[in-house]
């Protein structure tokens, strides 16, 4: 992250990588780069200490067990989130000192890195996986399968993320990030305005986990269409499972206008095309009418599985049926349609005119209808039942109020005239993490805090949760409610310094309400280590919350196997009436076929790792080589027949007997 | 009102890994059922429209940046429609041989199989070879992807195209070799199917692109 | 197991039903091209589209076999979101850059409509 990049040179090993390229006189990311190393380090000496390097590959690495995928899925969020919030916490930093004249302690070449990685990691880093991870985990529990469609390319998925995501981190060492906002507009991400590898790492990072993206998509949606346990109807399945297949609809629809967008732009960088540039018929702003066609369905992939998770703790923590189930597979099934027609409300300035602006207007505020519908289903749920106040309900409150609060702001920006005012200003940056906080990440807290038991048999230390819904809810509250008035005042976004010291206290604040979402982020941290900790006195059985559907009715954690026997299912909430029924499971097992574990996908996603770091630094030849492999160990992979296996009966006994469901 | 039983006893034939594993128990009698149930073909089509949806974009860019020749060449200037016709022809005889190609497999002919498969491969590679031509030949013209954005958007759309039959061939000949390894196992069927749908969506692709890039652009 | 595979792969008579159909489908487009048939632009373009799009609906019913019971109609939905999604990219597009174009009139439109001034100038003078 040189503050003055390199000149540009080209050596036919190294392509333009030079040794200039490593940010020495960095203070900040040498410092970071000790801390990551003495942290790699110990944690190599420990791993090798405890002899565990054989069981995280063994157990971890190669598992195409869904369960396994959606930990790591998780695990993969949560280190993004810290890189993430470390980001956010450096621009706090900086827009609290840097006004009138004070130029705050990161310069702008940094600064500009600083909130474009935190957006992109935040967006496909975090909230991806978080997404992502839920949905592996849970679904196939929940409609009686043993495991995804495809369980090889869940695993593959998993790694292209974990490829995208390296190769992200690897640029704060190695040459720099891209300085041009999450979504990188052109002109200014075009090769005359981005010289350097920055905006390179971010292209070839988004393309390698977009692969993964995709193919996770088309994954889950085979799952839920061909693997529901016999006898479940679509209208017999839980509400998570029908938000997760919305959203894998979602991502197969809209991901490849992604893939397809920024294969364009590497176009113009790398080999002179035309599509977005100022010269030659180029027209920059399809770049942003393109990506906004994904970027749109993008906000509902993230939010829609949150809305299933919130379904399902309402209804388990309120011990009645969801309110008004078919309305809310309808009112995400009309998200799922009009989410592909209001991306222009994200550029009314653009200059479409009178009759385009109005018509996405229109269909801006006609999309929070069905979302409206939802709150209201879950009002009504909790509406004379039984609510129990625990955790997990916790967040859901949390969520219900400041979503709300999210989605009203953003019918305000609906309003073309409006968002002449508040366009790229910080009201609309309150606004989108008033939905993505309060939205996406409170959903994924309730969801972790209620699956956790199932996924590890043990709860969360409540204390410990508690406070880290506290620090997150008001360390929100405090951090972005400034940014809305500040908004109001006019500020602009991304702002690096500002003369109008009048503005000062408001950053000011902000930047404490993130130190209190550092409480809680912290917070979590403690509770995991506290309940891992404390785990034998926190044990629980197979259903601790008293839930309803499917994945409460096996073992915590799970068998590889998931059920040891075949479930016929009919109607809805179907452990609800296995419980009333007083089901136990028969003791006449029968062989169970499973898939067996490959290397293929880590091995694959790691060459596209080097691809990708080949094809940033021009290094040609490396490219090459590296492409020709992925598609040789992919076809190698396809000679292999032998790729499933049968638990015998005895050891399917055996497994049960240690923990059946009492 | 619902009830919920465990039916003990019923074997677990779900097919588990990407590709049904029949190889392994070529005789059992579940193997019908498997294939039946094998979430491949369903899977593989949502693949497919995801592609769809690529085309989609690079054909909405061709729409909107299409007219913008910046002083260079128009289609007019460029397009020949005899040899967009000979291309068009030699993509729609390997949709059909393909098709023949299934219908021998379907009978378990190997031979049969193989030798249209061949066929395919040759009216593949003829296509390859023309577009390979044509584009070296527009940018000897100085008509290449960096003369103007209406070029770019020509090269990027067909060029995808051309990408995806490249690898369609890649996996013909992938695809051809595990046949004469294994013969036609349901496995194999599975994969033939699958290719078959590549293939053939391959095809349908192209009557987009020689309708919308280069007739509608000749009248 | 033998009407499963029919049934999805097709038979003789499908596969030269829609060569023949496709064939001729193709044919047309191309012979109004080069034959230089002298109708209306608007018309000749509307018949190109047409003639594709009907190609398009050869190719899925006789060659890929989409129809209503393949999949459970799973094949058919996936294919008609495709579809509808895909007017949105296309009619979308078009009709925001072009309304963009029509309002904030990019640099290149410029300079030609300058080049066009310039040339009816030359030609009146």
């Amino acid at each position: 992250m040189a503050s003055e990049q390199p000149a540009e040179t080209f050596s036919p090993i190294f392509g333009r990588l030079t040794l200039d390229w490593i940010p020495i006189h960095e203070p900040i990311l040498i410092g970071t780069f000790a801390g990551v190393a003495l942290g790699g380090l110990i944690f190599l000496a420990l791993m090798t200490y405890f002899k565990l390097w054989a069981p995280l590959w063994n157990n971890w690495v190669v598992s195409i067990d869904h369960k396994k995928i959606g930990i790591m899925y998780m695990v993969l969020g949560f280190i993004m989130m810290v890189r993430g919030f470390a980001d956010a916490l450096m621009m706090r930093g900086q827009q609290a000192m840097a006004a009138g004249g004070n130029e705050g302690w990161l310069p702008p070449h940094h600064y500009d890195q600083v909130f474009t990685a935190h957006g992109v990691i935040m967006i496909f880093f975090v909230a991806m996986p978080f997404v992502t991870g839920v949905m592996n985990y849970v679904m196939p529990l929940q409609i009686g399968a043993r495991d995804v469609a495809f369980p090889f390319l869940n695993n593959f998925s998993f790694w292209m993320t974990v490829s995208g995501a390296l190769l992200i981190n690897v640029s704060l060492f190695i040459g720099e990030f891209a300085r041009v906002g999450w979504l990188a507009f052109p002109p200014l991400s075009g090769a005359n305005y981005s010289t350097g590898p920055g905006m390179d790492y971010y292209l070839w990072a988004l393309q390698i986990a977009g692969v993964g993206t995709t193919l996770s998509g088309i994954n889950l949606i085979a799952t839920i269409l061909k693997m529901r346990a016999p006898g479940m109807k679509m209208f017999d399945m839980p509400i998570f499972t029908w938000t997760a297949l919305i959203t894998n609809v979602l991502i197969v629809a809209a991901f490849p206008v992604l893939t397809a967008t920024l294969a364009l732009l590497t176009l113009d960088r790398y080999l002179g095309f035309h599509f977005f540039t100022n010269d030659f018929g180029g027209n920059a702003m399809m770049y942003v009418n393109l990506i906004w066609i994904w970027g749109h369905p993008e906000v509902y992939i993230l939010i829609i599985p949150c809305f299933g998770i919130i379904s399902e703790i309402v209804s388990t923590f309120s011990g009645k049926p969801i309110f008004g189930y078919r309305t809310m597979v309808w009112a995400t099934a009309c998200i799922m349609v009009l989410s592909f027609i209001v991306w222009l409300h994200h550029f009314f300035t653009m200059g479409s005119g009178a009759s385009v602006n109005t018509f996405f207007g229109i269909t801006t505020m006609i999309i929070s209808v069905p979302t409206g519908v939802k709150i209201f289903n879950w009002l009504f749920t909790m509406y004379k039942g039984r609510v129990r106040l625990e955790v997990p309900m916790l967040w859901v409150i949390g969520f219900l109020v400041t979503f709300t609060i999210g989605g009203m702001t953003g019918v305000m920006l609906a309003i073309p005239p409006v968002d002449f005012q508040l366009h790229n200003t910080l009201f609309l940056i309150a606004h989108f993490h008033n939905v993505i906080i309060g939205g996406v990440v409170f959903a994924i807290y309730a969801g972790v805090t209620y699956w956790w038991p199932k996924a590890f048999g043990f709860q969360l230390d409540e204390k410990w949760g508690k406070r880290a819904f506290w620090g997150w809810f008001i360390g929100f509250y405090v951090a972005f409610m400034p940014l809305y008035a500040l908004g109001l005042m006019g500020v602009t976004r991304r702002m690096n310094s500002y003369p109008d010291a009048g503005w000062q206290p408001y950053f000011i604040i902000a930047g404490i309400g993130a130190l209190i979402i550092l409480f809680g982020i912290l917070s979590t941290f403690m509770c995991f280590a506290v309940s891992i900790m404390n785990r034998k006195k926190l044990a629980c059985g197979n259903d601790p919350w008293d839930a309803r559907t499917l994945e409460w009715a096996t073992q915590s954690p799970p068998q590889q196997y998931n059920f040891p026997q075949e479930l016929n299912v009919t109607g809805r909430e179907a452990f609800w009436h296995m419980k009333k029924a007083g089901f136990k499971w028969s003791t006449d097992y029968a062989p169970i076929h499973m898939p067996k574990d490959t290397a293929t996908g880590v091995v694959i996603a790691g060459i596209a790792f080097v691809f990708g770091f080949a094809m940033v630094w021009y290094i040609w030849w490396l490219a090459i080589l590296t492409f020709v492999a992925m598609i040789a160990v992919g076809i190698a992979h396809t000679f292999n027949y032998h790729r499933d296996y049968y638990i015998p009966v005895d050891e399917v006994r055996q497994t049960e007997a240690k923990g059946a469901l009492t | 009102m619902s009830t919920v039983t465990s039916s003990a006893g019923k074997s677990i034939v779900e097919p588990l890994a990407d590709e049904p594993m029949h190889h392994a128990r070529p005789t059992s009698g579940h193997e019908t059922d498997h294939q039946h149930h094998s979430p491949t073909p369903i899977g593989f089509w949502i693949y497919l429209m995801s592609d769809c949806i690529i085309f989609g974009a690079l054909f909405a860019t061709y729409a909107v940046l299409g007219y913008s020749y910046a002083g260079g060449p128009a289609p007019i200037d460029l397009f020949e429609p005899g040899f967009v016709a000979m291309e068009t022809a030699l993509l729609l005889f390997s949709s059909v041989t393909f098709g023949l190609a299934m219908l021998q497999a379907d009978k378990q002919k190997v031979d049969g199989a193989l030798m249209w498969l061949g066929v395919t491969a040759l009216f593949g590679i003829g296509f390859i070879a023309m577009e390979v031509y044509e584009f070296n030949h527009l940018i000897h013209l100085g008509a290449g992807p960096d003369r103007s954005a209406f070029l770019s958007a020509f090269f990027a759309l067909v060029g995808t195209h051309g990408l995806h039959v490249t690898f369609g061939l890649v996996w013909l000949f992938t695809l051809m070799a595990q046949i004469k390894m294994h013969g036609l196992i349901p496995a194999n069927m599975q994969r033939l199917g699958t290719l078959s749908m590549f293939w053939h969506f391959l095809d349908l692709i192209w009557i987009g692109v020689f309708s919308f890039v280069y007739l509608v652009r000749l009248v | 197991m033998a009407d499963h595979t029919a049934h999805s792969h097709g038979t003789m008579g499908q596969l030269m039903i829609g060569f023949a159909l496709a064939a001729i489908l193709t044919i047309i487009p191309f012979y109004l091209i080069m034959a230089e048939v002298d109708l209306p632009r608007t018309t000749l373009i509307a018949w190109i589209m047409g003639l594709g799009a009907v190609q398009i609906i050869v190719h899925l019913v006789f060659f890929l076999h989409v129809n209503k019971s393949a999949e459970e109609g799973w094949t058919l939905s996936a294919t008609i979101f495709s579809v509808v999604i895909l007017v949105i990219v296309l009619a979308g597009s078009l009709w925001v850059m072009h309304n963009m174009n029509e309002n904030m009139m990019p640099m290149h439109e410029m300079d030609q409509q300058i080049e066009q001034m310039k040339s009816l100038q030359s030609q009146q003078g």
